[in-house]
């Protein structure tokens, strides 16, 4: 069979799975579709926060970006990762504790007001479009080049997969076929990387892999290799940073904090049963996420090196099969500027000018191909990717549709709504959300990584400070969280769309305020939030007793918490 | 349901387990990843440069260890002062 027999296949196998187990965790309640009736044992729970996590950019997109960025693309790895630390111990007990459905429910509660509630929602239901947007082009970008389909009917097909089972099954459908998503993607992940591994380093895990020597006998180190590589042709040392620390400070901050401010993985804390599983479903979701995270870099490493050794100054008419696969979907480009049939593949700080553009996002889906591992690896690794981007996809479709339909709605404009009705609108919600990102996907405006990058900074500057004030401070009032909020988000996306969108030909350090890049812009945000919170609240009266009482009542796991028990 | 001096306890036990840890994650990622990273990368761990193994592997492992350690931590003290919660709920 030939890879795109095999990739039909594997993709069949793996939708239908998803499909069945939609099927039997369908919803029957609000609590249901919201968060699972909050039954989810820690560990699953851990799996589904992983798979809804790790998207796209996490399985196709991250590994070629460091891969070209080398050392510079640690800031993803930490960024992305030590997020869930913040999550675990200042954020996800509480929340559990707190007992509601959304994020904007904390908000709109703890501020006692429908103003930051309403603004809450519009921050969840800003981020999360953004965020949909990277995995729609992922999900094209997959399709398109497996099963030799136009992108945008590849959207249309995943768009109609993740409608039936986001729509029929709510969280409760999402969690469990996310347990599935994750099994597939891990495995299909680790499968080509270890056996890169083992080719190029005859260990067959990664993570030690690309420590050590390569195997043809030189005796030298791996990464040795790499940095020689890359110095030679004018790239840069891999290990080295090249990045302004200040700016590498900066973005790694707004990931991370970013990251603990994302709604969709921050409303997967509700569904545990009890607050001490809120803290180690963390701890899982992180350990799940650390396998892929910490094989990320190793295939970075060994598919640059791949890469460099198999292509530069070789001529062009010899290139392996992989090359004029990936030319005819126009993501490898290959221009003979001398005319001499030789690949000079040069980075910016060589003399002789380069002649090759590869796409970054297809490092991942390529890297089977590449080191010619058998043809279901490479199968394997498109229904890794669907997987990664439909997950995630899903569960920020839940959190719109329970923005709108919750929040909205049921507690803002119609209170009065039955829980039939509600059900019916949250459903509804979702159907026009995947609509909105069916039409992002087949028109996106952006990299894969880098789109997503931005809703960190926006979740950074909005999220994440007014929820971690209103666990911390007592003191903190709406008038504090609410202004708090609109300066930051106002901040971080005003600041964004300058430099991205009206005046893209200014986005260089030269133009950045304090050397600032808009990636790292959600950190100032977040300050800002911090401060003009803090001001405002100091100056106005102090939030009622019930609300105070209302603070001292989540900071412990047990006890005197009635009315936030959770009503499934 | 405890009393309110031992709920105070029990937050500022809370909040100095969170202080270390946080300092610790502070130290490997932004520590040994980002600003020491140069110097640390010329002291080698097998193949790799330090400073670059920190940024690329080890502060992963070192935030996953953190966070079971605040599980571990923190069960006890839900325990010490009587408000880990009961199976029946």
């Amino acid at each position: 069979m030939n890879v795109q027999a095999w990739t039909f296949v594997l993709v069949t196998l793996s939708f239908a799975l998803y499909i069945g187990v939609a099927i039997w965790s369908r919803a029957r309640s609000t609590g249901d579709f919201y968060v699972a009736a909050a039954k989810v044992p820690p560990v699953l729970n851990g799996m589904a926060t992983a798979a809804d996590w790790m998207s796209a950019a996490s399985f196709i997109s991250m590994a070629g970006l460091i891969a070209f960025m080398g050392f510079d693309g640690s800031v993803y790895l930490m960024g992305w990762t030590g997020g869930y630390v913040l999550l675990a111990l200042l954020l996800a007990p509480y929340l559990r504790k707190f007992g509601k459905y959304t994020v904007p429910d904390f908000v709109g509660d703890r501020y006692y007001s429908q103003t930051a509630r309403i603004v809450a929602v519009v921050c969840a239901l800003f981020v999360s479009f953004t965020y949909v947007v990277g995995q729609m082009r992922g999900v094209g970008i997959v399709f398109s080049r497996f099963l030799g389909v136009e992108i945008h009917v590849g959207v249309w097909i995943g768009m109609m997969i993740v409608f039936l089972y986001a729509v029929l099954g709510g969280m409760k459908g999402i969690t469990y076929t996310q347990v599935a998503q994750y099994c597939v993607l891990i495995f299909a992940y680790l499968v080509p990387a270890i056996f890169v591994s083992l080719l190029m380093t005859g260990i067959p895990i990664p993570q030690v892999g690309f420590g050590v020597t390569v195997v043809d006998g030189s005796g030298t180190f791996l990464l040795e290799r790499l940095d020689g590589l890359t110095r030679e042709l004018g790239f840069g040392v891999y290990t080295e940073g090249r990045k302004a620390t200040l700016d590498v400070l900066f973005i790694t901050a707004a990931l991370m904090v970013g990251t603990a401010g994302l709604p969709h993985v921050i409303v997967r804390f509700y569904t545990v049963p009890l607050v001490r599983q809120a803290r180690s479903s963390a701890g899982w979701a992180l350990l799940f996420i650390a396998i892929l995270y910490t094989t990320a870099p190793a295939v970075a490493a060994f598919a640059r090196t791949n890469l460099l050794t198999t292509l530069a100054n070789q001529p062009y008419a010899s290139v392996p099969n992989w090359f004029r696969n990936w030319e005819a979907t126009g993501l490898i480009q290959f221009e003979d500027a001398n005319g001499d049939g030789l690949i000079q593949y040069t980075g910016p700080l060589s003399s002789v000018p380069n002649e090759l553009t590869i796409d970054r996002d297809i490092m991942v889906l390529a890297n089977p191909e590449i080191a010619s591992l058998p043809a279901w690896v490479v199968g394997l690794v498109a229904a890794g990717g669907l997987a990664a981007a439909l997950s995630t996809a899903a569960g920020l479709l839940l959190v719109i549709s329970s923005s709108v339909a919750h929040d909205l709605l049921k507690k803002s404009f119609h209170p009065s709504i039955t829980e039939k009705g509600e059900l019916r609108a949250a459903r509804t919600a979702a159907g026009v959300a995947v609509v909105v990102a069916g039409y992002f996907g087949i028109n996106p405006p952006g990299f894969v990584a880098e789109v997503v990058a931005l809703a960190f900074g926006l979740a950074a500057s909005s999220f994440f400070p007014a929820i971690l004030l209103g666990i911390f401070s007592k003191r903190m009032n709406h008038y504090g969280a609410v202004s708090g909020m609109i300066a930051g988000i106002g901040f971080t996306l005003g600041y964004i769309l300058y430099f991205k969108f009206l005046y893209p030909e200014l986005n260089d350090v030269e133009h950045w305020w304090l050397g600032v890049s808009p990636e790292g812009i959600g950190t100032l945000g977040m300050v800002i939030n911090f401060l003009v919170a803090t001001t405002v609240s100091r100056f106005t009266p102090a939030p009622p007793r019930e609300v105070q009482k209302l603070v001292e009542d989540i900071r412990v796991p047990r006890g005197a918490g009635a009315g936030h028990e959770l009503s499934a | 349901m405890t009393r309110r001096g031992d709920r105070q306890r029990y937050w500022r036990t809370n909040l100095r387990y969170v202080f270390t840890l946080l300092a610790v994650w502070f130290l490997v990622s932004y520590g040994f990843g980002i600003l020491l990273a140069e110097r640390l990368n010329r002291i080698r761990l097998g193949g790799f440069p330090l400073g670059f193994w920190f940024a690329q592997q080890g502060s992963i492992y070192v935030f996953v260890i953190l966070i079971f350690i605040y599980v571990r931590l923190m069960d006890r003290l839900d325990r010490r002062f009587n408000l880990h919660e009961r199976k029946d709920r």
